[in-house]
């Protein structure tokens, strides 16, 4: 089918969107490269116009040694660990129970999928303002209703709150994966497996949580990818208070509140080398799985 | 043990009844094949005696005992998957062993018994591969090895042959009858092949549209056959069928001559006819043959390369004594 020609012509059509992505991906890393060897303060006057101090690994050692860093670490990990294991326990409890045939099956999969389409500022200031408000929020009216003193969700529990409204962002996404991957399971081999003489608990641990390895896999990967830069769902209810400053959080406060872009920038490239790690440790735990 | 009987077992899917009232009693070490057309509710029949469906009425008895209502785990019986069901991701060595690990054996016992239906099978050299990289035929061997380490009471197999090439299937054809006569366990088989039916039965059930047509021996079918569907669908190639003029002669409504029980003539044959297709298999010729006036195409088989090509005009004489007599209410008459 490739002829030279045709080979050639597809180079030739593909190579504005290579350019642009490269561009859009390479043109940023360089910059943040470079500032973050620089001392870049805009409100002490300095710009890239009048050339910026070299500081060699200045800003990296600062960053490094503030008292916030390790923490933002440790809350960075704690709130992609503590997402994924929500929304892939509930995501295959919720995909069985959507592969189940039952009546209005279409109507409750859109259900199900919709706080996807909504937007992560939004969610966070309907989970704020309407669910977690300690005065009117649903919740409070619930606690109160049993008797109970109302919890001050965001001061109280900030961490755990967040992980909540981000897991209600990202669970459709992986029931969505997982339900496809339990579709495509052959009946057979249940029904084999059920002649074989394994209950319904064992079908599940030997023959269904094998066999959504693999979805498991991507669902931890892409998510993971996301999970990293939350930010809007930090920004707009505890605004990085309370124990909920991520890293990604922590690199915005110091190029924007503190203005010290040259900070900020080296923080940036610990985050991608954070993001490296984490995806090298994935991709040797679940590799294993994408080339079975 | 492994004697199998259903009572006035019906199954309905919803408002379709799919197998009316039916009474079937397979013996104990018998090779019993459920053959039919698509959607004769073979395999669905198959699943009722495994459990995998529940009767909608009627008993099931497995030795004796009403299993009508038992777990399909606890019946005590095996069954081999058309798709072979192997769980990929288990090496061949977990697939055999995982119904006794259901079983809670202990691991020394799981080790010698897988060990042994590997011997069995001539897999022993393929235990610690996964299912992916075997092929068709290991794989059914798998599937195989999975069900006699239980010593089931009984085999089920659903049409476990149809996804393996000609030559394979001719095969494992073999192989599953030697491990019946070898295991002399009952086996029931579900085929829509009526040569498989024929070479591995000991007892043949014909079906169509959940009604038993005719239950017996692979012979007793090809020479008595009770009605024109049985006489139709067993022999291969199928029974030539006719109806008018030439069944009155005999007092039938229907007569059926098998095409190896028609003699080719050279000249003065009972009937004639136009040569269609020749298919020359070297050990004999089938002749498919137009414009009889008996039926819309007969096929005739002669013996040895017959020198007739298409167009040719063909004499024929039937076997009296081989012709089968029908009924208008397409049963046999004697």
């Amino acid at each position: 089918m490739a002829t030279k020609a045709s080979r050639s012509a597809a180079r030739f059509m593909i190579a504005p969107a290579v350019v642009l992505l490269l561009g859009w991906m390479l043109v940023p890393l360089i910059m943040t490269l470079w500032f973050s060897f620089t001392k870049y303060l805009p409100l002490r006057g300095d710009s890239i116009d009048r050339g910026l101090d070299w500081v060699g690994f200045a800003n990296y050692g600062r960053f490094l040694s503030s008292s916030s860093f390790w923490p933002s670490v440790q809350t960075t990990l704690v709130m992609v660990g503590g997402v994924l294991l929500i929304t892939l326990v509930l995501g295959i409890l919720l995909a069985i129970l959507l592969d189940q045939p039952m009546w209005g099956q279409g109507v409750v999969r859109i259900l199900v999928i919709a706080p996807f389409f909504v937007m992560p500022t939004v969610s966070a200031l309907v989970w704020k303002n309407m669910l977690m408000d300690p005065v009117n929020g649903i919740f409070a009216h619930l606690w109160r209703f049993f008797g109970a003193e109302p919890v001050a969700w965001l001061q109280d529990a900030s961490l755990s709150s967040i992980i909540m409204i981000v897991s209600w962002q990202w669970l459709p996404f992986a029931t969505l994966i997982l339900l496809t991957a339990i579709q495509s399971l052959d009946s057979e081999q249940l029904e084999a497996a059920e002649m074989d003489g394994a209950p319904v608990l064992k079908r599940f641990w030997h023959i269904v949580l094998p066999h959504l390895a693999r979805a498991i896999t991507i669902v931890v990967l892409i998510q993971t990818i996301f999970l990293l830069s939350i930010f809007a769902e930090i920004f707009v209810t505890t605004g990085g208070a309370f124990g909920t400053r991520t890293l990604t959080y922590l690199i915005f406060q110091r190029v924007i509140d503190s203005q010290n872009i040259g900070l900020g920038s080296a923080g940036g490239v610990y985050a991608i080398i954070l993001a490296n790690i984490v995806a090298i440790f994935l991709m040797r735990i679940v590799g294993k799985n994408l080339d079975a | 043990m492994g004697q199998i009987q259903l009572k006035q077992v019906t199954k309905s899917f919803g408002d379709v009844q799919v197998i009316p009232p039916l009474d079937l009693t397979i013996q104990d070490g018998e090779f019993t094949v459920f053959v039919g057309p698509s959607g004769c509710g073979k395999s669905t029949l198959l699943r009722l005696i495994a459990g995998l469906e529940d009767i909608t009425t009627g008993h099931i008895e497995i030795d004796g005992q009403d299993a009508t209502d038992v777990v399909p785990a606890k019946r005590g019986l095996a069954m081999v998957f058309q798709s072979y069901a192997l769980y990929p991701h288990m090496s061949v060595r977990k697939n055999i062993a995982f119904p006794l690990r259901m079983a809670k054996l202990d691991q020394a016992e799981i080790t010698k018994r897988v060990e042994r239906a590997a011997s069995v099978l001539n897999l022993t050299d393929y235990l610690d591969r996964r299912p992916g990289q075997l092929s068709g035929g290991q794989r059914q061997r798998v599937a195989i090895g999975r069900a006699i380490v239980r010593d089931p009471a009984a085999f089920l197999f659903d049409e476990p042959l149809s996804n393996l090439d000609a030559a394979l299937r001719v095969g494992m054809r073999l192989e599953i009858s030697e491990l019946h006569k070898r295991l002399e366990t009952t086996m029931v088989y579900v085929t829509h092949d009526q040569v498989e039916a024929m070479t591995m039965a000991d007892k043949i059930v014909v079906l169509q549209a959940g009604v038993i047509e005719q239950v017996g021996t692979p012979l007793e079918l090809y020479h008595t056959p009770q009605n024109t569907f049985v006489a139709g669908f067993i022999g291969s190639p199928k029974m030539n069928l006719m109806t008018g003029e030439e069944a009155a002669k005999h007092n039938a409504h229907t007569i059926g001559v098998r095409p190896e029980h028609i003699d080719v003539v050279e000249s003065g044959g009972q009937w004639q006819g136009t040569v269609g297709v020749a298919e020359h298999l070297g050990s004999d010729t089938f002749f498919h043959i137009h414009n009889t006036g008996l039926a819309e195409t007969m096929t005739v088989r002669a013996i040895g390369d017959v020198n007739l090509k298409h167009g040719d005009t063909i004499h024929m004489t039937p076997r009296v004594s081989e012709i089968h007599r029908f009924g208008a209410d397409g049963l046999r008459i004697e």
